[in-house]
């Protein structure tokens, strides 16, 4: 068992053989390999934010013809320190109607919720917790972020931060839906709902069986992590900040956090489900290459959840409920059943001809939903005529009667 | 007394405190919460118990999706969060005489049961995928399966018929 082979196996017993020597029971070690490995990665990801902030920053700028931030260290790569100093000074302020132990719980609530899911993300082979549960598990603890959110919103005593939780929830039961739908497609594909046996199944990665599958469950997961065009949950225009108007300090920076985390998160997420995860040359060898391929991966998904951020307006709240109910949620039904059937009759012909018979088969779906949207857009358009009815608007005129009748004219 | 036993019992303390604090806190939003750490306790003792799937089953079920509609709709309905009347009702005496009765009894039935003793195997690694089996399979459960597949369909389409609004046209 070579540190480079096995990096986190070969700690590990290190670790152990050391706290044995010492004289603890075998059980008790092993609690406490736990703890450490769960403490190491809940902090090491929370780290990661830091630079996470900066890169946001930097990007959006660019994409709103800025610098972004440009003044601390080489690059603006301090500046995220700055702020995080200045943050750590400020007080934070407790409402004076504020449910005191339920305020301050949601921000912890919503970030453990979004940490929780890295306990079975598999870094590199062997690392991550390997049950057959996973990809369920991924959906079951991201409640715990809404729970957060309506925790913190209701305990604030405040109207807006009342509606935003009251939003939140509606997003993320409508979203919930065509997530889980499309999380199946590579589950059925794969044959098992662990992750790591996910990632291994991916010898042509999943994104090729299942592109259509691998687009619902990015739109509908940045739709759960309230990210733009779906922020309706801090619609700043409409109830100010939302869900945290009420909260600053450090209370204030773990909301923030768990934001880019959550986000980030979600790109990992769809790298290991659709990108093939660790995979890549020499990863096999060098686990701790994989690490590296799936932090790459994880990056080109947050790089597009942080672009739809920079270049999309936000939906209205019916334009979000319909997207989700009338089209994410039946396609991604459609998905399911045609990956289900097509999968049994083309389990046999190899790999490639496997992930080229599915990629026709999502080809198809797509080409008919778009014929399907046309004839939508152009039977609405029949329906409802985008110049004014006279009567429609109260308050419109009437339109100037006809001058000339076909009567009088000759 | 090895590790699991420990987290057994804290397990048990907190569920059971969470679960009389859901039934005697005067304030709706926190009995909500508490049964939220109630049925988070037992996610808990199912995963203790190796039953994975049980124990996430029960967070997307009851935790992501039955407290936060109650959450939800305890916020919508009421302004006054705070119970002010009394916290018991008349019959409260025989309530609890019934309630001492029924336990009592679950007690007694517990240790008049000759209980098998536990399996010596461990539980199989892809138990999952023979739940799955079972509940698809013909000698297995595929009748009660469908059955509640319809009966859920039927609330679904009840529930859409409710809340269809026709436009008069």
């Amino acid at each position: 068992m070579g540190i480079l082979s096995q990096p986190v196996g070969a700690i590990a017993a290190w670790l152990q053989a050391l706290l044995e020597g010492w004289g603890l029971a075998p059980g008790l070690t092993k609690v406490i390999l736990y703890l450490i490995g769960a403490g190491l990665v809940a902090t090491l990801v929370q780290v990661w934010v830091i630079f996470l902030i900066w890169f946001e920053r930097k990007i959006i700028g660019r994409f709103q013809d800025r610098l972004g931030p440009n003044r601390v260290g080489p690059y603006g790569l301090l500046q995220p320190f700055a702020d995080l100093i200045k943050i750590i000074t400020k007080e934070v302020i407790l409402p004076a109607k504020a449910d005191k132990a339920v305020y301050l719980l949601g921000p912890i609530v919503m970030n453990a919720g979004v940490l929780a899911i890295w306990a079975v993300i598999p870094l590199m082979p062997m690392v991550g917790m390997d049950t057959n549960i996973a990809a369920l598990y991924t959906i079951a603890v991201g409640a715990f972020a809404t729970l957060g959110i309506l925790m913190s919103g209701w305990a604030s005593n405040n109207k807006f931060a009342l509606v935003s939780a009251i939003r939140t929830v509606a997003q993320m039961v409508a979203y919930e839906v065509p997530t889980v739908l499309a999380l199946l497609v590579p589950v059925l594909l794969a044959g098992t709902m662990s992750l790591h046996g996910i990632v291994k199944a991916q010898h042509v990665w999943f994104v090729i069986f299942a592109p259509l599958a691998f687009l619902i469950y990015f739109i509908a997961s940045v739709a759960e992590v309230g990210r733009t065009p779906f922020d309706l949950l801090e619609a700043e225009s409409e109830i100010v900040a939302g869900f945290h108007i009420e909260y600053s300090g450090m209370v204030f920076a773990i909301f923030y956090v768990a934001d880019f985390l959550h986000a980030f998160t979600i790109g990992a997420l769809a790298a290991v489900l659709f990108l093939g995860g660790w995979r890549g040359p020499g990863a096999e060898a060098f686990p701790l290459l994989g690490v590296v391929y799936l932090w790459i991966k994880a990056f080109a998904v947050y790089f597009l959840v942080v672009w739809a951020r920079g270049s999309l307006p936000r939906v209205r709240i019916d334009q979000m409920m319909d997207f989700s109910w009338k089209f994410l949620t039946p396609l991604a039904l459609i998905l399911l059943v045609v990956a289900a059937v097509l999968d049994h009759f083309v389990i046999g012909l190899g790999v490639w001809g496997r992930a080229l018979s599915h990629l026709a088969a999502n080809a198809v779906v797509a080409w008919l939903v778009l014929q399907y949207l046309e004839h939508y857009d152009r039977a609405r358009a029949r329906q409802r005529p985008m110049v004014a009815q006279p009567g429609q608007y109260p308050e419109a005129r009437p339109p100037a009667p006809v001058e000339t009748s076909p009567e009088t004219a000759s | 007394m090895t590790v699991m036993q420990i987290v057994f019992l804290i397990t048990a303390v907190v569920t059971l405190f969470a679960a009389f604090r859901v039934v005697t806190t005067p304030n709706m939003v926190h009995a909500a919460l508490w049964l939220i750490v109630t049925l988070f306790g037992a996610a808990v003792f199912y995963a203790l118990l190796q039953a994975n799937f049980l124990a996430v089953a029960q967070v997307v079920v009851y935790i992501g999706a039955i407290a936060i509609l109650m959450m939800f709709v305890i916020m919508l309905t009421r302004r006054e969060m705070r119970d002010r009347g009394p916290q018991t009702g008349k019959q409260w005496p025989w309530a609890a005489v019934i309630a001492a009765a029924f336990f009592g009894g679950l007690v007694w039935l517990g240790q008049q049961a000759a209980l098998p003793a536990a399996p010596k195997a461990d539980v199989p690694k892809d138990s999952i995928a023979q739940l799955g089996q079972a509940l698809v399979s013909p000698n297995g459960f595929v009748i009660p399966f469908e059955v509640a597949s319809v009966l859920l369909l039927a609330a679904l389409i009840g529930a859409v018929y409710l809340a269809w609004t026709r436009h008069q046209s």
